[in-house]
């Protein structure tokens, strides 16, 4: 096989040998390569196959409007679909494999599809699934399902690894003055005057050199410009991409550090994602050169002309031998003239007739001519050209590759990102950016410049524009007009052929032809978004770069319409694919969210402790004794404190300090129950109800001193209701003299529980009159030091139901704590008990956690209705029993047991009626546990109208997810010691 | 992304705030009934404009702020603590 690569051509670095595969075969290339540009001077026609049709396709491009040359790169865990060959920079034991293939790009076996067109043309999916008329009209999708696995099959792009990603990724942070998007011309022009009027500038640029368009031109060296930018202190981010607009000029960029590196360091994320915050934007982001349809204009070899310059003059690769350009604009004539002094022989088509270049006479120029047919399959054999007027077979040219440009249409797309329509430009064909108010400025030709000195002008227009607005100078200033040519561009957009089912691509990625935007028009899909997802045309991974105005004219002609009135799709970040790992950064694995532990979690692990998630806590759960399992575990902790005493780190509760002089005021309008009259040294239960009067969080508030309080939350709420807190306070009761102040972190927390609490205590505490049961009755408070002068609050507050302490000391001494009370404890053949065994307790005595109050229950329901004063109002108090809260029917708390006293019941179980087995049922079972007490499994959830309803009825728990059924029978929710003669011990 | 100027921190991301709701609703007194409160806190006004509404810089001087900003471009025209008597401390302090 020859090689296309030309001796004296392009930038790369021919001492850099880099040895490549592809299809599993091994190339050679060099350093500075593209994948493209090496796979084409290895003489590599066909990369890829087409997505529905499975057509042999090639390298269109040489930038990121690629839609042809989309590859696999790398293999096992490492693998990355839909790479564009075309940007992916070649280095030393690249991988590179063809997709959508069986088994390779060259020899395809569900090329089959290219015969069975017909069937896959605009609308095919929603087709299908409709049914096929008139055996299944609109009778569905008996069809879709059966044929829907073969059809996702053959149609699709490259697979992902489906392996967990190894690489690392990261989010970083910039401000600047000024970013400019784009090193051409224009861009950097725009960042040196800025930086001159010492802005501080970020020059972003998607390549991995700075130059632009530039670097497709023979004698350019950017050297010289990188230095000037650098000692301008511009920060230069080359791979780096702006893939998105947001507002406040926020830019979003990603930045690809080691895509470019054969073996990169560990320690480098792969990708950053980048948050700039800029004052302005400058938009340099250069023009895009369209292709022109006309039936097999996909086959490879057919390429912009704007590319082969690039292969040419970047990457010395002379991409064809016998060329043909088609154009309709003068930009095509400097390549034309630098193709035949490489070697090849060019002719030209210009379908324009009143027009003259000057040229060496090296090339053919044939005026008024257009191609209309490719012949070939896998390659480019022949081209059927004719005079424009009238489309039939005149003349057929021996060629081995078609160039195309019709016309070149400016990026706007970042400015599209803010909700700014382009305006048509009839004179250039082409859209073009609107103003707006937002501080973006475009310049050089993505507002439509097409020569190099009216970009650089605009460059410096673009950043006095900006001075202006961020009044920093009022200068007068003027863009040049768009255009720039010597004569105008004739719209070219399709060359009709008469032949039926041509094959002109319009959208190469997708595979939609001018006859699928046809058929759409047929069927009714008259407005472009519409025709945009009835068609797919545009929304393959180069987001219609090439094709859109295609299909827009196409649509226009249709519709008897100009471009304009058609109107142009909506343009939506990212510019170019953003891989999810990038978007998710370092928020992976255990760094998916914050981990918060409590001060003894160090602790607990040490003394056994197995740790359960609760929202971003990590809490002990059980501590298993030597083989025990975690029901063999909690069984015996919950005995355990049943028996005797039992220690449980209850420090993720929120701690709220309440100060100030209206704090009982505070109080007594945002809990349910009354709290004007508690003493201090006493801690009071109380419930919150949202504005709606729904159970907002539970907790329970101690009154240290006359205007000091110390309230705790449930663990999952506390940062709601801190900020509720806040809310009310400097929003609507702004005359209270109240501060709350999280103190959270502050306090490490845990209950110790049973019978033989107070002994143990007795033990820890300096002074053990202070907790005796008249100085601590229940529910009492206590500020006292533990020994070894350890400052603590203690506070007879019982969730287990047993007689209960909790005790909190400041959380450097939690350790401390910890040891000093499992050393007493130890003595009474106490345990520590974890989360399971907490959970036990709590529903043994009918106590409501965040798995019943949900959200959706009042304090009724919850069966607390006597939490909530009569005497007073307070949040929710009007709205707790407006209309369907005060139905009769509502869901009540209750307890279960199983009718079958050796039966078990899980959590999420619905609850029927006896004849009357589905749906939502009657109630729900909320939270379940085996009580040791009671020697069987209980649970407690809701049944409409409670327990006077259901007493003496059996019902039925359904449990079809674990395909399972019980009888159940409803109880108390309270069912251990229901008058609570434990806990006042 | 929303650029909220706090009047105590300076300019920082929306993701440092949380989203309260419409700045410019009167609660009733809490004895007052129950259509006064359903009449608070279940119609809403849907603007398109500008609009006054809460926000929390939770993550930052926990402050509650009285934003005014348009919906329709996220332009934001003043930043002011809730509180009454905070405002008038910033103003006078500007
Ligand atoms: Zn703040």
């Amino acid at each position: 096989m020859k090689t296309r690569r030309i001796d004296n051509y392009g930038k790369i670095n021919r001492d850099k040998i880099l040895s490549f595969s592809w299809d599993k075969k091994n190339y050679k290339g060099f350093e500075g390569d593209t994948l493209a540009s090496a796979l084409l001077a290895n003489n590599i026609g066909i990369v890829g196959r087409s997505f529905k049709y499975h057509r042999p396709r090639g390298i269109f491009s040489s930038g990121v409007e690629e839609s042809g040359a989309l590859v696999t790169i790398g293999s096992k865990d490492r693998r990355d679909p839909n790479v564009r060959a075309t940007t992916q920079e070649l280095y030393n034991g690249l991988e590179a494999s063809g997709q959508n293939a069986f088994p390779n790009v060259n020899f395809d076996l569900a090329g089959i599809n290219n015969y069975l067109g017909r069937f896959f043309a605009a609308g095919f999916y929603y087709k299908t699934f409709m049914g096929i008329p008139p055996f299944e009209w609109g009778r569905g999708t008996a069809i879709w399902m059966f044929f829907e696995k073969f059809i996702r099959k053959a149609a699709g792009m490259g697979s992902a690894s489906g392996l967990p990603d190894p690489d690392t990724y990261e989010h970083a942070h910039d401000f600047c003055d000024l970013i400019v998007v784009g090193s051409g011309p224009a861009g950097v022009a725009a960042a040196i005057e800025a930086a001159e009027k010492k802005l501080d500038v970020i020059l972003v640029e998607q390549d991995s050199l700075i130059g632009g368009n530039q670097l497709a031109e023979n004698d350019f060296d950017n050297s010289q410009i990188k230095n000037q930018l650098e000692n301008l202190g511009i920060k230069i981010m080359t791979r780096t991409t702006a893939f998105g607009l947001y507002d406040n000029c926020v830019v979003g960029l990603l930045e690809r550090v080691t895509d470019h590196i054969s073996e990169p360091n560990v320690n480098i994320p792969r990708q950053r994602f980048w948050t700039i915050r800029a004052k302005h934007i400058i938009v340099g982001a250069g023009a895009i050169e369209r292709h022109i349809a006309f039936n097999n204009n996909d086959i490879p070899g057919v390429m912009t002309v704007n590319a082969s310059k690039h292969y040419l003059n970047r990457y010395g690769v002379l991409t064809g031998k016998r060329i043909v350009i088609a154009t309709n604009n003068d930009s095509v004539y400097e390549t034309a003239h630098q193709l035949s002094e490489a070697g090849a022989n060019v002719t030209v088509l210009d379908s324009r007739t009143n027009f003259e270049i000057e040229t060496n006479k090296s090339f053919e120029i044939r005026k008024g001519y257009v191609p209309y047919n490719i012949n070939g399959s896998k390659k480019i054999d022949s081209l059927d050209i004719s005079k424009s007027e009238i489309i039939n077979k005149s003349e057929t040219i021996n060629c081995d590759q078609v160039l195309l440009s019709g016309g070149w249409s400016p990026a706007v797309h970042l400015l599209s990102h803010r909700g700014v329509k382009p305006k048509w430009d009839y004179n250039n064909a082409c859209f073009l950016p609107s103003d707006t108010n937002e501080n973006i400025t475009m310049v050089g030709s993505s507002r439509g410049l097409w020569n190099k000195n009216d970009c650089i002008a605009s460059g410096i227009a673009g950043t006095t524009d900006a001075l202006n607005r961020l009044g920093i100078s009022k200068t007068n200033y003027f863009f040049p007009k768009p255009g720039g040519w010597k004569y105008p561009i004739q719209p070219l957009y399709e060359v009709k052929y008469k032949k039926s089912r041509s094959k002109s691509f319009v959208d190469y990625q997708h595979d939609v032809t001018t006859d699928d935007v046809r058929l759409a028009h047929r069927e009714g899909f008259i407005s472009v978004e519409h025709l945009k997802r009835y068609t797919t045309l545009g929304m393959a991974n180069d987001q219609g770069k090439m094709g859109n105005i295609i299909g827009l004219s196409l649509m226009a002609e249709l519709l008897n319409k100009e471009i304009p009135e058609v109107g142009t799709t909506v343009f939506r970040p990212p510019y170019t694919p953003v891989s999810i790992g990038a978007l998710s950064g370092r928020n992976v694995g255990k760094h998916f969210r914050p981990l918060r532990v409590t001060p003894m979690h160090q602790w607990n692990i040490d003394h056994g402790a197995k740790m359960i998630e609760v929202g971003l806590y990590q809490r002990p759960w059980y501590y298993p004794k030597e083989n025990e399992t975690l029901s063999d575990s909690y069984i015996r902790e919950a005995s355990t404190v049943r028996k005797t005493v039992g220690i449980c780190d209850v420090t993720s509760l929120g701690k709220i300090a309440v100060q100030g002089p209206d704090s009982t005021e505070f109080l007594n309008r945002i809990y349910s129950n009354g709290f004007s009259k508690l003493q201090v040294g006493k801690a009071r239960y109380g419930i919150m109800l949202r504005d709606d009067g729904i159970v907002m969080d539970d907790g329970t508030s101690w009154r240290l001193a006359e205007n000091e309080y110390f309230m705790t939350t449930s663990t999952g709420e506390a940062a709601k209701v801190m900020s509720w807190l806040e809310e009310l306070l400097q929003t609507r009761w702004t005359n209270l003299n109240v501060n709350v102040t999280s103190v959270s972190e502050q306090w490490a927390g845990v209950s110790v529980a049973g019978p033989k609490s107070r002994e143990v205590l007795n033990n820890c505490v300096d002074d053990s009159l202070v907790i005796t049961n008249n100085n601590l009755p229940f529910m009492g408070v206590t500020s006292t030091f533990l020994k070894g002068n350890i400052s603590c609050r203690i506070a007879r507050i019982s969730f287990s139901g047993e007689l209960a302490f909790e005790v909190y000391v400041k959380s450097d001494f939690a350790n401390t704590m910890m040891d000093l009370l499992w050393e007493n404890a130890k003595k009474y053949d106490g345990c520590l008990y974890g989360l399971e065994a907490l959970g036990a307790l709590r529903v043994e005595k009918g106590h409501v956690t965040a798995a019943e109050l949900d959200g959706r229950v009042t304090i009724d329901d919850a069966g607390l209705s006597k939490m909530a004063s009569t005497k007073k109002s307070y949040i929710g108090s009007a709205m707790r029993k407006r209309g369907v809260l005060k139905n009769n029917d509502r869901e009540i708390l209750v307890g279960f047991f199983p009718t079958n006293l050796k039966e078990t019941f899980n959590a999420g179980t619905i609850v029927c009626e006896k004849n009357n087995i589905k749906g939502q049922g009657i109630g729900r079972i909320t939270s379940v546990t085996y009580s040791p007490e009671l020697g069987h499994w209980i649970g407690i959830g809701f049944v409409k109208g409670g327990l006077d309803k259901w007493k003496d009825t059996t019902l039925v728990g359904a449990d079809p997810v674990r395909n399972k059924q019980m009888n159940l029978k409803v109880v108390s929710p309270h069912m251990i010691d229901p008058k609570g003669e434990r806990m006042y011990a | 992304m929303i650029r909220i100027n706090c009047p105590y921190c300076g300019e920082r991301d929306h993701s440092e705030f949380s989203y309260g709701g419409d700045a410019t609703i009167n609660y009733p007194s809490l004895d007052a009934s129950e259509k006064e409160w359903t009449e608070a806190i279940f119609f809403r006004k849907n603007i398109k404009g500008f609009q006054f509404e809460t926000w929390h810089h939770s993550n930052g001087c926990r402050m509650w702020l009285v934003v005014e900003r348009s919906t329709v471009t996220h332009e934001i025209k003043s930043v002011k603590p809730c509180h009454p008597n905070l405002q008038k401390v910033v103003e006078n302090n500007k």
